[in-house]
């Protein structure tokens, strides 16, 4: 009796040293459900294929990561909860979320905490908060809209556009940087389409815009409600170009879409397609490793990883305020961090930058039409 | 006048399939005072079971469906009588109603753990081609989804009043000890208005799901239409959900282009409580009485 107790109690001894010993952990908060869980989910496996690479490879400072998951279930509020989860487990840096809806939210907690938080959201007032520990891991809209409405404009000779938007401060983000644009391109917005986040039925929608008299629908949605807007277009046979920024072309959306996807086109800032070979090598190793098709949410939450990663490494220590001052004004190459796929700059408000792509949708795949420069 | 047909017609054709689960909720209310609130979530649930046919057990797309319709006779009608009614009902009608909120989110939580939290795409059931009739983009899937919706409401109200086992439904709906009396085999009448709930609920999943995506929280707003249609109509008719259906299809299209897009879910709601408040019965439903 006595023998088993000194050996479980010995056990136990060893199990709570090998915690206590371990490992720099990284809070994952991300829309595992709800109406955000396409893009929550892909953005999650890729931050988790990151760090598993970073731990084969002996991990960040020698140290292994341990990566905590929390689901935002795409309520902010629960995001919010989940981040000071996330914070009273003791995490390093927290990577995400991805609606900005939530990131609005919860990154105020990360900021109290003084955690570095890597989002994956794209609304433009995320980096005008004044925040110094948040970090984008994909351009806001504001810096991705001049680039798609250069295009529409110079390229595509458009005048009268329908524009299609969530109304979430996701969409709002986008709604303000595409009006701002078409102001500086002359664009007549000749129908203004709110949508709802998590909406099924788009009939009306269509209806509307394709009835506006417009040279073409410009969408800014969400993964599904891009996805089912595209069916209803397919649907009523909307006959116009359909233009978007990321989400609308994404890999996700034209595997949900199916042929109603092909002929849309837009900008991204990553794609699986885009021929880079570090992007299209992190693309295979994700699709044997998860059995699909990941799209720029999960290139998104692995460059996450491994810019916590290379960081960390350049300042030698695990200290979150030296990170985020090594973080604003960096520049991170290829070279210095394979990881990070493509080389990446960040400004004093955490605002990233780096070249990206015009693409259409053929035969179910992105093509690319142009590498648009950095802005 | 073409964006206004447009819009009846998408409306109709989504209104027809929101019927489908609110007959099934008169039905089941008519048949053993069952509200119930997990109808959103068995609209919901027979998609997947069409997906685990096509994708785990490798059938092609009518053997599923036709899979998924025996899998949900036997969940969503017989085990759903059996493990949750019968045991629930002797408590009255409120217990039922928070059991089936409860079987709701199992329903819904269980597909997001077995399937996945993100959509699906699901198979169209018909061709996906349009045509232009008086310049209103008539799409096949929409004209289809109607007649079929139709076509089965028909066939149900046929069956309650031209069969024989149809009217010992009605029977038993109306007043179930005088039916016992008069020799109706009242369990088993309740037992097929479960299986009819199913087999509704069944349809209205393959004709929504191409356009809603297979989703573990589409019965979400499934539900709430479904509850909102059949009050509207009248909770007592078949064709009260019928036209409870319909009418908020066509209401949400036409509200949302010609009201307000952001405030089109408003509007079926500020209907329900006008009808609540001066027709409490609900437009073609009954004040008095209960048939099926």
């Amino acid at each position: 009796m006595l023998k088993q107790l000194l050996a479980t109690t010995a056990a136990a001894l060893a199990l709570s040293a090998a915690t206590a010993s371990a490992d720099v952990k990284i809070g994952s908060i991300v829309e595992l459900s709800g109406p955000g869980a396409a893009a929550g989910v892909n953005f999650h496996d890729g931050v988790k294929m990151g760090f598993e690479e970073i731990n084969a490879a002996g991990g960040i400072l020698g140290e292994k990561v341990e990566l905590l998951e929390y689901d935002s279930q795409t309520d902010p509020q629960v995001s919010r909860a989940m981040v000071q989860r996330a914070i009273d487990d003791g995490v390093y840096a927290i990577t995400g979320t991805v609606f900005s809806s939530s990131t609005v939210v919860n990154m105020l907690v990360a900021q109290q905490a003084g955690i570095p938080q890597f989002t994956g959201s794209e609304a433009p007032s995320i980096v005008q908060k004044g925040n110094p520990y948040i970090f984008r891991t994909a351009f806001g809209s504001q810096k991705g809209m001049p680039k798609v409405a250069k295009y529409m404009a110079e390229e595509m000779g458009i005048k009268k556009v329908a524009l299609v938007w969530a109304n979430t401060e996701f969409g709002k983000g986008g709604y303000d940087a595409f009006i701002e644009q078409a102001k500086v391109y002359g664009f007549e917005i000749v129908a203004d389409i709110p949508t709802e986040q998590a909406q099924t039925d788009f009939s009306a929608d269509v209806v509307k815009a394709k009835n506006s008299g417009a040279d073409a629908v410009f969408v800014y949605l969400t993964e599904e409600e891009s996805a089912r807007f595209l069916r209803e277009a397919q649907k009523q046979s909307i006959g116009l170009p359909m233009i978007g920024e990321t989400t609308l072309i994404g890999a996700k959306v034209i595997e949900l879409a199916g042929d109603a996807a092909n002929g849309a086109m837009g900008h991204v800032g990553l794609s699986a397609d885009a021929g880079v070979p570090a992007i299209t090598e992190m693309v295979d190793r994700f699709k044997i490793k998860y059995k699909y098709t990941p799209d720029h949410n999960a290139i998104k939450g692995y460059t996450a990883a491994w810019t916590i990663k290379c960081v960390t490494e350049q300042i030698g220590k695990f200290d979150r305020e030296a990170f985020v001052e090594k973080m604003h004004g960096l520049t991170l190459s290829v070279e210095e961090c394979p990881g990070i796929l493509m080389t990446t700059s960040w400004d004093d408000t955490g605002e990233m930058s780096r070249e990206s792509f015009f693409v259409v949708v053929e035969d179910g795949k992105q093509t690319v039409k142009a590498i648009l420069p950095p802005n | 006048m073409t964006e206004f047909l447009q819009l009846i017609l998408s409306g109709l054709a989504a209104g027809s399939i929101y019927a489908l689960a609110a007959v099934g909720f008169t039905l089941l209310w008519q048949a053993s005072q069952t509200i119930n609130f997990a109808q959103g979530e068995f609209v919901m649930l027979p998609a997947f079971f069409v997906l685990v046919g096509m994708t785990v057990l490798g059938m092609p797309m009518w053997p599923s469906v036709l899979f998924a319709l025996v899998v949900s006779l036997l969940i969503l009608g017989v085990l759903f009588k059996k493990l949750i009614v019968e045991p629930m009902l002797p408590h009255g009608t409120l217990p039922l109603v928070i059991a089936t909120i409860a079987l709701g989110l199992l329903l819904k939580e269980s597909v997001k753990e077995f399937y996945g939290a993100t959509a699906q795409p699901f198979p169209p059931v018909f061709p996906q081609t349009v045509h232009q009739i008086a310049g209103v983009s008539v799409s096949m899937q929409d004209v289809g989804n109607l007649i079929v919706s139709m076509l089965v409401i028909g066939g149900l109200q046929l069956f309650l009043n031209r069969t024989r086992t149809g009217r010992c439904m009605q029977a038993t709906a109306q007043n179930p000890q005088v039916a016992e009396i008069l020799g109706v085999n009242i369990k088993r009448m309740v037992m097929y208005t479960f299986l009819i709930n199913a087999a509704l609920a069944t349809v209205a999943s393959v004709l929504i799901s191409p356009i809603y995506l297979a989703k573990f929280s589409n019965g979400e707003t499934l539900g709430v239409v479904a509850f909102t249609a059949a009050i509207v109509g009248g909770f007592n008719q078949i064709r009260g959900a019928l036209v409870g259906g319909l009418l908020i299809g066509v209401l949400d299209n036409l509200s949302a282009v010609y009201i307000s897009a952001q405030y089109r879910s408003a509007i079926p709601l500020i209907l329900l409580i006008m009808i609540l408040l001066l027709r409490p019965q609900g437009l073609l439903g009954t004040a008095e009485g209960r048939t099926v």
